[in-house]
């Protein structure tokens, strides 16, 4: 369990505080999605919750960060690496830089971890299947597209066996089919027993994969509740967050008039489809 | 006369040229080190025959210049030590990937940072290159002259060279984080997946060329080689 105890984060030399008061509690198996403008400390919110901010960045930050119920001040990062893993928007700067194929890309981070060779190769072998990137592992990491690398950063995540996943936006350089293996391996990883916080601008993916979803704005968490009924709420459009697709589409059948079943047997044909493709 | 140089040609011939051989990089060794040592070849030789100071047997008069054959055999000298030393590292570049050098130096116990350090230079070059391009091409799209006089591809240059460095130390900092999640500043040991293979020739090989390396100097210093 990953839990923030009234925290504010400030960066170094900023002014004003990035996040403010921010308590959240994410369980064993649970998916927390998070939604917010451009600067609404969603980002910042990954960097506190992996433990990046302040030990690495440096900062000032106020309140506490438990994991598994242990409190993460004084803890070096390299002893959170394999309770908590982290992925950044940018897929190029979250490879390695020294792995000259795919295969020893994801495999990285478990040989940082000191484990054994056999745990190593093992963990390596399932995240590659899990991402479908298995066309890919001889290739050079730094030569693939934005989408594939971002899928092989997944890949290298998953495969420090995390108990607990903090995803910045991760499907944003992916295609609806590389959007769906990142969504399935969530659902995987979550069934296993991790807790996943995800940043996301695509609420379609929330929607799929997430129990609970928070809003945030300026900092400060404005909105947090069950996915459903968050995502469903007017109250985000105003907070520059999109409305999922079928709410979207039941408001607009609604306005124009079409019967509520009819809009109802639509969306479960589409739901059935997307599932099917 | 050539006693000098004879430490140094049984040297290039056992630990270069027979190695090149073996590995089949011969032509490209000579290549590479001609390429690399012929400018300074030349000044040393030109210097050092017709300039080597207290050279009395006159081998030829040009002018004002004479050229000795003291100084022919102390320039004949420094270019096979040139040619040794440039053997050597060019052998090295041809025949050892730079992914094998760091594994393997990690393997010995070498600190996992030290050799990210080493592989990451290398790998960065490419990549820098490769940034540096796509720049210039934004850069020209948007009408920026790189073609033409010397002076409009210098003033090209100075758009291109700012956001490649920027960008490089923008870079930095989301890698370190990145890192760092990934457990990479952990002490000790990393696991590794794989190294490069050892066998009883290359070592019998590596300790025969210590031998050899200290019969050389050990000569050297009784004079048995002049």
């Amino acid at each position: 369990m990953l839990t923030l105890e009234g925290v504010s984060y400030r960066y170094a030399g900023a002014t004003r505080a990035s996040l403010r008061d921010v308590s959240l509690t994410l369980r064993d198996g649970e998916v927390l999605g998070v939604v917010g403008r451009s600067e609404a400390g969603k980002s910042t919110l990954c960097l506190v919750v992996s433990g990046l901010a302040p030990r690495t960045l440096g900062g000032t930050l106020s309140g506490r960060l438990l994991i598994d119920g242990r409190d993460a001040a004084g803890r070096a990062m390299h002893d959170m690496a394999s309770d908590v893993a982290i992925g950044f928007q940018n897929p190029g700067t979250q490879l390695s830089g020294v792995a000259t194929t795919v295969y020893e890309e994801v495999a990285f981070g478990p040989m940082n971890l000191g484990i054994g060779r056999d745990q190593v190769l093992r963990r390596t072998e399932s995240s590659i299947d899990a991402l479908a990137i298995r066309v890919l592992v001889d290739r050079d990491p730094d030569r693939l597209s934005g989408g594939q690398q971002q899928l092989v950063a997944i890949a290298g995540l998953l495969a420090l066996a995390p108990r607990h996943l903090i995803l910045d936006e991760p499907t944003a350089q992916l295609d609806p089919a590389g959007t769906r293996l990142v969504s399935d391996a969530i659902r995987r990883l979550a069934a296993g027993g991790a807790s996943i916080l995800i940043v996301e601008q695509k609420v379609d993916l929330l929607a799929g994969v997430c129990d609970r979803v928070m809003a945030l704005d300026e900092g400060r968490v404005t909105l947090e509740g069950q996915a459903e009924s968050v995502l469903a709420n007017p109250a985000l459009h105003a907070l520059g967050v999109a409305e999922p697709s079928p709410t979207r589409l039941r408001r607009l059948a609604t306005e124009a008039g079409v019967a509520a079943r009819t809009i109802e047997v639509a969306l479960s044909r589409a739901a059935t489809e997307a599932a099917d493709a | 006369m050539l006693g000098g140089i004879i430490g140094p040609v049984v040297v290039v011939l056992i630990a270069v040229v027979t190695p090149a051989l073996a590995a089949g990089v011969a032509r490209d060794l000579v290549r590479t080190s001609l390429l690399l040592t012929l400018p300074i070849a030349i000044s040393a030789l030109l210097v050092n025959l017709f300039f080597f100071p207290g050279g009395h047997q006159v081998l030829l008069r040009l002018g004002p210049i004479t050229a000795t054959a003291e100084g022919l055999e102390f320039a004949l000298e420094i270019l096979v030590r040139i040619m040794a030393i440039s053997g050597a590292i060019t052998l090295f570049y041809l025949t050892t990937r730079p992914q094998d050098l760091v594994v393997d130096l990690e393997r010995r116990g070498v600190s996992a940072r030290v050799a990210f350090v080493a592989n990451a230079s290398v790998q960065t070059v490419p990549a820098m290159v490769e940034r540096a391009q796509q720049i210039a091409a934004a850069q020209r799209a948007r009408g920026l002259d790189t073609e033409g006089s010397l002076w409009r591809r210098v003033r090209g240059v100075v758009p291109i060279v700012g956001p490649v460095i920027l960008g490089s130390i923008a870079e930095v900092e989301e890698r370190t984080l990145a890192l760092e999640a990934r457990g990479f500043t952990r002490p000790g040991m990393r696991t590794l997946l794989w190294w490069p293979s050892d066998s009883a020739q290359q070592r019998i090989a590596r300790w025969g060329l210590v031998v050899a390396l200290l019969s050389l100097v050990g000569a050297r210093i009784a004079g048995w080689l002049g």
